[in-house]
């Protein structure tokens, strides 16, 4: 799950590191207000998506006057923002931050996240801050600073303190810098993050040791037990039928092309996903409807993928093994008797009692291409959907 | 021979008296599975399905000499389960739960650093379907009519896509000496390596398929380890082609975030460490049998 910058930034501020004035604003109105309650001269407007790189897209706007605050506020907000990060769709903006501008004198990159090879937490730092971390390992790798810690004890003093004097920092701020680096550590165990990055972390002239930008994500399977995470979900971030399957029990990832697919375990999904494109068409959308695929769950997948405007064929390939094929076509028959599919539909069984299973639905009055195995069932898919293309 | 589970493995279930456990349990035993008990706190000392019910792992391991346990408790309890079994001295654990926080994974493993290599408990998944040894025994969830005793292994992450492929080799007569999931999990029990160097050391099995996916290092670390280590052909599949970077698929791990972490960068880096790759899901059985002939 991904949160906004001033979610992130208000956790690490809890955690006691240090970020520039500001304040969240709903308005042109309340922006300006805000402006003049954090004072000072020159202030930043900062749309809140989902997403990095958002300087670049225009997200992010130098007011120098309260009023030109109202007005970069005014221009953001209801918009939809598209960064290289967002796809074209881009995300709606519904709120900006406003905060004071720094006078930077030195801009780091700090980065934790998991080393799935050594199961540690890995500390990612750099000089090079401002960049995306993509771009410094691939533009300044000599710049990048790895510090793997061990979850066992934690992050120890002297490894931040490593990462400190390694980023060239000057004697007197590297105490600072280091309680930063393990108040990081702090928000990464303690909240069950992914991932938690700033990027910059700046030293301003006045030196002070800044998170001018943050972003966290964290551990779907551990927010049954990190209440004040959950609470900082924002679904209109969010692929609106990637919310409605995730709120019933779907695992759904959208994606570009137009044959949908549902499909019973995540390994089989993909697969199924490879063999459309083998074939020469492109997937609409990852769906796993769980090993169990009971007839409910189906007609939830019918409903979301047949929603899809860009789907022209529909492909079912279901491995029923504790369940029965049998069953489940029940099940695919009882789903359409719920819901009209005006387009194409594949559907392989396999698995026990498939013979039975086909039986069911070539006896139902479905309308649909029966698929006999993985490959044929993406050669039909790829076929109709060629057949709707040139009507 | 077979790896980590036969016949003569002596098993408990915990998680053992709720509707989940209960029902795998009996499938596990109707495939001929050497179930000695269960284990869930605070019914001990009842019988379920015929079986001990014991309040605490310890209990079941001193009182049935079980070495092995399946779990099938919920994910926030998991962690907890695994740890008892490994203190308790049981050898295989296989953890069927989806769901468990990742961060409770790194914490099972550290704890489980306390113990010498022969005494440490082996753990399988979590979030997988388990182990089966065809006609010999089954500790997971798969059905265990779609396996043909014989002698390829099988390792993967996903349980559907496993199942594919042992129907594909059913039907081409190729049979199994046992099949592994070791999960969908970034963190899990076992690597693909792990149990690449059992299927290795057993006498009964000649091919060893691998079905892997996008995300993480682990396909990629145990091509180099069966080219440094490994006399018996390895044949590969990597699904997720059309995974967009940066979005989890379905499984906790199946994400790509780093350079390797692709299906194409994975086959690639694989071919170069000499591993047969199936070139498509629907070809696994017939890719199998070109490499046993």
């Amino acid at each position: 799950m991904d949160i906004h910058e001033y979610q992130a930034k208000k956790i690490l501020s809890d955690f006691g590191i240090g970020i520039p004035k500001g304040g969240i604003a709903y308005s042109p109105e309340n922006a300006e207000y805000k402006a003049k309650e954090i004072g000072g001269s020159k202030w930043v407007v900062k749309a809140q998506v989902h997403s990095g790189a958002r300087g670049k897209a225009g997200g992010i706007i130098i007011c120098n006057d309260a009023l030109e605050v109202a007005q970069a506020t005014d221009k953001l907000l209801g918009k939809k923002l598209v960064t290289n990060q967002t796809g074209p769709a881009g995300k709606i903006i519904n709120r900006v931050y406003i905060e004071e501008a720094s006078d930077i004198e030195k801009e780091l990159y700090l980065g934790l996240v998991f080393d799935r090879g050594s199961e540690c937490i890995m500390v990612v730092a750099s000089t090079e801050g401002g960049m995306s971390v993509e771009e410094i390992s691939s533009e300044k790798p000599e710049t990048i600073i790895r510090s793997k810690i061990e979850v066992a004890v934690g992050m120890q003093e002297f490894q931040a303190r490593e990462i400190a004097f390694s980023l060239g920092i000057e004697p007197e701020l590297v105490s600072r810098t280091a309680d930063v680096i393990r108040n990081c550590y702090r928000v990464f165990s303690e909240l069950d993050a992914t991932m938690v990055e700033i990027n910059p972390l700046v030293i301003t002239k006045d030196k002070h040791v800044f998170a001018l930008d943050c972003k966290m994500s964290f551990d779907n399977n551990a927010l049954f037990r990190r209440n004040e995470v959950s609470e900082l979900r924002d679904k209109s971030q969010e692929n609106s039928s990637e919310v409605y399957a995730s709120d019933r029990g779907l695992n759904y990832v959208g994606l570009d092309g137009n044959i949908g697919n549902i499909i019973n375990g995540a390994g089989l999904a993909m697969a199924s996903m490879d063999m459309i494109k083998l074939a020469g068409g492109e997937p609409a959308n990852f769906l796993d409807v769980g090993g169990g695929a009971t007839p409910e769950k189906i007609v939830k997948a019918f409903k979301l993928v047949s929603s899809d405007e860009k789907v022209k064929v529909i492909l079912v390939n279901i491995f029923a093994g504790i369940n029965r094929c049998d069953w489940i076509a029940e099940g695919i028959v009882q789903a359409l008797d719920q819901i009209k599919i005006d387009m194409p539909l594949v559907i392989r069984l396999a698995g026990t009692n498939v013979e039975k299973g086909n039986q069911i639905l070539r006896d139902s009055k479905i309308n649909y291409i029966e698929a006999l195995s993985l490959e044929d069932a993406a050669n039909k898919a790829v076929a109709a959907l060629k057949d709707v293309e040139s009507n | 021979m077979s790896i980590l589970i036969d016949e003569n493995t002596k098993m408990i279930v915990q998680g053992f008296t709720g509707k989940i456990g209960s029902f795998h349990a009996q499938e596990m035993m109707e495939y001929g599975s050497n179930l000695v008990g269960g284990v869930t706190p605070g019914k001990g000392g009842s019988t379920h399905l015929g079986l001990p019910v014991f309040n605490t792992v310890k209990d079941a391991v001193r009182e049935t000499g079980a070495e092995a346990s399946i779990l099938f408790v919920p994910p926030s309890f998991a962690a907890d389960s695994a740890m008892e079994a490994a203190d308790a001295g049981i050898k295989v654990c296989v953890a069927i739960t989806d769901g468990i926080p990742a961060h409770d994974m790194i914490r099972v493993k550290r704890y489980m650093r306390r113990y010498t290599k022969s005494e440490k408990m082996t753990m399988i998944g979590p979030n997988c379907a388990g182990i089966i040894s065809p006609g010999k025994a089954m500790m997971g969830i798969m059905p265990g009519h779609i396996y043909k005793k014989g002698n390829v292994g099988i390792v993967g992450r996903s349980g559907t896509l496993g199942y594919e492929a042992a129907s594909q080799m059913k039907a081409l007569d190729i049979g199994v000496s046992t099949s592994v999931g070791i999960g969908g999990d970034p963190i899990n029990g076992s690597s693909f390596r792990d149990i690449l160097s059992r299927f290795e050391e057993d006498p009964d099995t000649d091919v060893i398929l691998m079905i892997g996916e996008i995300g993480g290092p682990q396909e990629v670390d145990a091509g180099n380890f069966a080219k440094e280590n490994m006399k018996k052909p390895v044949v590969a599949y990597i699904a997720g082609l059309t995974a967009p970077k940066g979005r989890v698929m379905g499984h906790a791990g199946a994400i790509v975030s780093a350079y390797g972490e692709s299906a194409v960068e994975k086959v690639e880096l694989l071919k170069e460490c000499g591993v047969t790759i199936s070139k498509n899901p629907s070809v696994i059985g017939e890719t199998i049998k070109s490499v046993l002939s």
